[in-house]
């Protein structure tokens, strides 16, 4: 018997002993695609916010366009729109090379989820940054600080620890949208779990599967508690 | 171009009508999710702050799973779960035939139960900030405490709440897509079949965000101006 039918087997439950191998596997890449779409997310949301808040207007404001469309829109139907919508100018991503990804139904999946949650995390570092005194910049620029230091020593630090909570946050509604994977036939944990259910018609599959997204936000929200308590304790009461 | 309008124009050929019964059918559900969620919201924030621990417990047991769960998950579980539960009752007492689990129930309790557990942590957080000595005042006027709760901390929570509130309802906008998968005929759903039958996704499914966009833009801008009213008793940040 293979690890992953361990649980199934131990908890008499058939259908998770049946699809055990299949549910680790789906986690495994939810998991993935949280990891990478998170992570890109993270570096463009900053870039993005800093454009947003010092790029020239028109630029700035079609950085603020994005963020509006993004955060205004369901991510099913921006899901849709690329895998579908793009997806269906077949001879045009040829011509330009980019056909392997309008192809592929997760790195859709990725760059979806990556634009959506990019233009989440921008509206979260803008707001830790809006949010920072006015001195703090002007004592920076006193100090003849160039623009660059006065961001990364001064300002980013800050804006950080302000920023912590709702970056977590994000990461669990990340965690909880990829189930969206599942419609565009991926088999992540939700599209394993769906799955299982159409083959076995036992409801408890989807309870296992609740169960297990469940102790997966709960992970995070411990892991970030002990995070945010360890970046803020210089700031704590003595 | 000619064949773009056609698509979406409201005649034989075209989709409009559907899309426009679409967009109907997510405000509705959106606006039947509202007082439920929010009702339960409020009812369940009061359970997690009450003096009894055996309604504290199942008050944050619930936050805990629904703001865990993702919704798509939430969805099959309830329209599933209970059409197999309302089917076996249905059989055990003695009936014949199938029954068929509305989808927009589903879909409304679904939601609702979701954006409870949301609301509940708002209306937590509003509660906190009614000072005790407002209960404490409306308890030496003699209110009773359902009273003081109706006439004296609500009003109050309510301005507090509406901006959490507000992003609630932003969310619960969007999520109204999902509905979609348990066939449901919302935006999302039309946009599907009208790309099934036309083979036009990106013209369909960006119709169908701009619908969206269109009701986030208007609901940002109501709630906006329902902020500024709520908190017209009260001097704008800075002016004092």
């Amino acid at each position: 018997m293979l690890w992953c039918e361990y649980p199934g087997a131990v908890l008499g439950i058939e259908v998770l002993q049946n699809y055990g191998c299949r549910m680790a596997s789906g986690l495994g890449l939810t998991l993935q695609l949280v990891a990478i779409s998170f992570g890109i997310g993270l570096i463009a949301g900053l870039g993005l916010a800093l454009l947003r808040l010092n790029a020239p207007r028109p630029l700035a404001w079609l950085v603020g366009a994005y963020m509006t469309v993004f955060r205004g829109t369901p991510l099913l139907g921006q899901l849709f729109l690329i895998y579908y919508g793009l997806g269906s100018f077949r001879l045009f991503w040829q011509d330009v090379g980019l056909w392997w990804l309008f192809r592929d139904p997760l790195y859709c999946c990725l760059l979806a989820f990556t634009l959506n949650t990019a233009a989440y995390q921008a509206e979260i570092f803008r707001g830790a940054l809006i949010a920072l005194p006015r001195g703090q910049r002007e004592a920076a620029m006193a100090l003849g600080l160039h623009p660059v230091p006065t961001y990364l020593k001064v300002l980013l630090p800050q804006a950080l620890i302000t920023a912590l909570r709702p970056l977590g946050n994000e990461l669990i509604v990340m965690i909880k949208a990829s189930s969206l994977a599942s419609l565009v036939t991926l088999f992540d944990l939700m599209g394993v779990t769906k799955l299982a259910f159409a083959r076995s018609f036992d409801l408890t599959i989807y309870l296992v599967a609740a169960l297990l997204y469940l102790v997966l936000v709960e992970i995070i929200r411990r892991l970030w508690d002990n995070l945010e308590r360890r970046l803020t304790r210089h700031l704590a009461l003595a | 171009m000619d064949r773009y309008i056609t698509l979406l124009s409201f005649g034989p050929e075209g989709w409009g009508a559907a899309l426009l019964s679409g967009a109907l059918v997510t405000i509705s559900i959106a606006l039947a999710t509202l007082p439920f969620g929010l009702a339960l919201g409020l009812a369940v924030a009061l359970a997690k702050r009450s003096r009894h621990a055996w309604l504290r417990g199942p008050g944050t047991l619930y936050t805990t799973i629904f703001r865990g769960v993702p919704e798509l998950l939430t969805l099959y579980i309830i329209y599933f779960g209970i059409q197999m539960l309302v089917q076996s009752l249905w059989t055990w007492l003695g009936f014949a035939g199938t029954i068929e689990m509305s989808p927009f129930l589903a879909g409304v309790f679904a939601l609702g139960i979701v954006l409870a557990a949301f609301s509940a942590e708002v209306w937590l957080g509003a509660l906190n900030s009614v000072q005790r000595g407002q209960r404490e005042a409306a308890a030496a006027l003699g209110l009773t405490s359902w009273q003081a709760f109706r006439l004296v901390v609500f009003p109050q929570l309510f301005r507090v709440a509406l901006p959490g509130l507000g992003n609630n309802w932003m969310v619960l906008l969007k999520e109204t897509s999902l509905v979609s998968v348990i066939t449901l005929q919302d935006t999302m759903f039309i946009a599907t079949r009208a790309n099934v039958v036309t083979k036009e996704p990106f013209l369909f499914f960006g119709v169908a965000m701009l619908i969206y966009l269109f009701f986030s833009a208007v609901s940002a801008a109501g709630l906006a101006k329902a902020e500024a009213r709520t908190n017209r008793g009260f001097a704008a940040p800075g002016a004092r």
